[in-house]
């Protein structure tokens, strides 16, 4: 199983009255909420309803409409940006289909570092920890949809962040694979970490909150 | 950073990745000149270092719209956008490996190249040298335009329109210092300092407009 080692620490993950506009919509406003270690969010909402806007927003991709996410933690020096702190897994996977398994984990691993307060494991193991270990020399074109999952997920663990920010994580996956994520995340949060998913399947959290999502929320208030 | 710099020089290499099409493109180009020209010597060597660079500089626009492209596509630039190395450092290596992977080449092409051309010896290592000086510069500054592009489909053409006005003056004091080379009134080195000027600037300027548009692409 996973092992990360962690330094119980305070740490807080803030947001602050945000909104967002997608085009000249607004999708959502005034959405606060703050996670401490080994808290989770879940969005939940139909389709448009700004679930992957909101994890956008927070993984500083998008720029809020209104309010801001910050990132407290003992161990951050100031100015660090709340991105920084996260691994964010959206609907693409970000691996090169050119390169294999373990050339793409092992990019991801030294290019990404890891935030103080745990270690990432090695590509091996993080393969082996999705259920995937035998087939890391292949490309990563040449896997299955799923394979391709559950590698991109093999991407959080090598290398260490408080926050993971996950789009729909369980999409393409089967059962057994889908009971590995759940077990990872809940890992992970036990592990002190904090964890935003954004879901149409539940994903079997212990004591995760649920925030849903109503969408165009301008358009109901009669503001946009 | 290096991490970066090595997986896009493989990328370069692998299948897809381009390193060769801007090569084969540029042979194309500037074989076909002397068929069109025809078999006058003297006329071939006279425009020689103009046709070999005007070659080099169409393929190194050919490939540049890839440059974040691909990356946006598998998301792989979300996770470059999130990440504590600066921005601008990161536009950097991804321009110096493309430039190792699609730019170099041309140079090493380019003594080939001359020789089709009928360019004597000091013409040939001019053209080199004030290529393997310039087509930095034409990376730097594509990526510019890569950059404000990332978002639009086919933005290919967009891309080479875009950063051409830009990359004019390269062009210009490239083929002014590789004739000055052959040509005797005209002093080399004057042309040839503003080339190096030229690449050193956008060496600056490129990466940190890059960084700032890809910033604001925000999608």
């Amino acid at each position: 199983m996973i092992k990360i080692l962690m330094k119980v620490s305070v740490m807080r993950l803030l947001a602050e009255n945000l909104g967002a506009r997608r085009g000249e919509d607004l999708i959502f406003t005034d959405i606060s909420f703050a996670l401490g270690a080994g808290e989770s969010l879940v969005l939940t909402g139909r389709n448009g309803s700004g679930k992957s806007t909101l994890l956008r927003v927070v993984a500083g991709l998008l720029h809020p409409e209104t309010g801001r996410v910050t990132w407290v933690s003992e161990s951050a020096e100031s100015g660090m940006r709340a991105a920084e702190a996260c691994h964010y897994l959206g609907h693409r996977n970000a691996m090169k289909a050119e390169l294999s398994v373990f050339e793409n984990l092992s990019f991801w691993k030294e290019f990404f570092g890891d935030v103080e307060g745990g270690k990432g494991i090695s590509p091996g193991e993080a393969a082996e920890t999705v259920g995937l270990g035998g087939i890391i020399h292949l490309p990563f074109g040449y896997l299955s949809a799923g394979q391709q999952r559950r590698m991109a997920f093999a991407k959080l663990l090598v290398a260490y962040r408080p926050v993971w920010i996950l789009d729909e994580p369980t999409a393409a996956l089967d059962v057994n694979a889908e009971s590995i994520f759940t077990a990872l995340i809940n890992a992970h949060l036990s592990g002190g970490g904090i964890v935003l998913a954004a879901t149409h399947q539940p994903l079997g959290l212990e004591n995760a909150r649920e925030l849903k999502m109503a969408g165009f929320a301008g358009v109901a208030e009669g503001r946009w | 950073m290096t991490a970066l710099l090595l997986r896009d020089l493989k990328l370069s290499v692998r299948a897809g990745g381009g390193a060769l099409i801007g090569v084969l493109f540029f042979m194309t180009v500037v074989a076909v000149i002397p068929f069109g020209v025809g078999p006058d010597l003297n006329l071939l060597s006279r425009i020689g270092p103009a046709i070999v660079w005007i070659g080099a500089l169409l393929s190194a626009l050919l490939g540049l719209d890839r440059l974040f492209q691909t990356e946006r596509e598998d998301g792989s630039l979300d996770l470059l956008l999130m990440q504590e190395h600066p921005l601008v450092l990161t536009v950097l290596m991804k321009c110096l490996a493309h430039w190792l992977g699609n730019g170099l080449p041309l140079v090493i092409a380019s003594p080939l190249l001359g020789l089709f051309m009928n360019m004597n010896e000091v013409a040939i290592g001019a053209t080199m040298l004030t290529l393997l000086v310039g087509t930095p510069a034409l990376t730097f500054i594509g990526a510019v335009g890569a950059a404000v592009a990332v978002a639009l489909p086919r933005g290919g053409l967009l891309v080479s329109i875009l950063v051409l006005p830009l990359a004019i003056p390269v062009l210009i004091f490239g083929v002014s210092a590789s004739y000055a080379a052959v040509e005797d009134p005209a002093p080399f080195m004057p042309p040839f300092l503003i080339l190096v000027a030229i690449t050193m600037f956008f060496a600056v300027l490129g990466p940190l407009g890059a960084a700032l548009a890809l910033r604001n692409a925000g999608d």
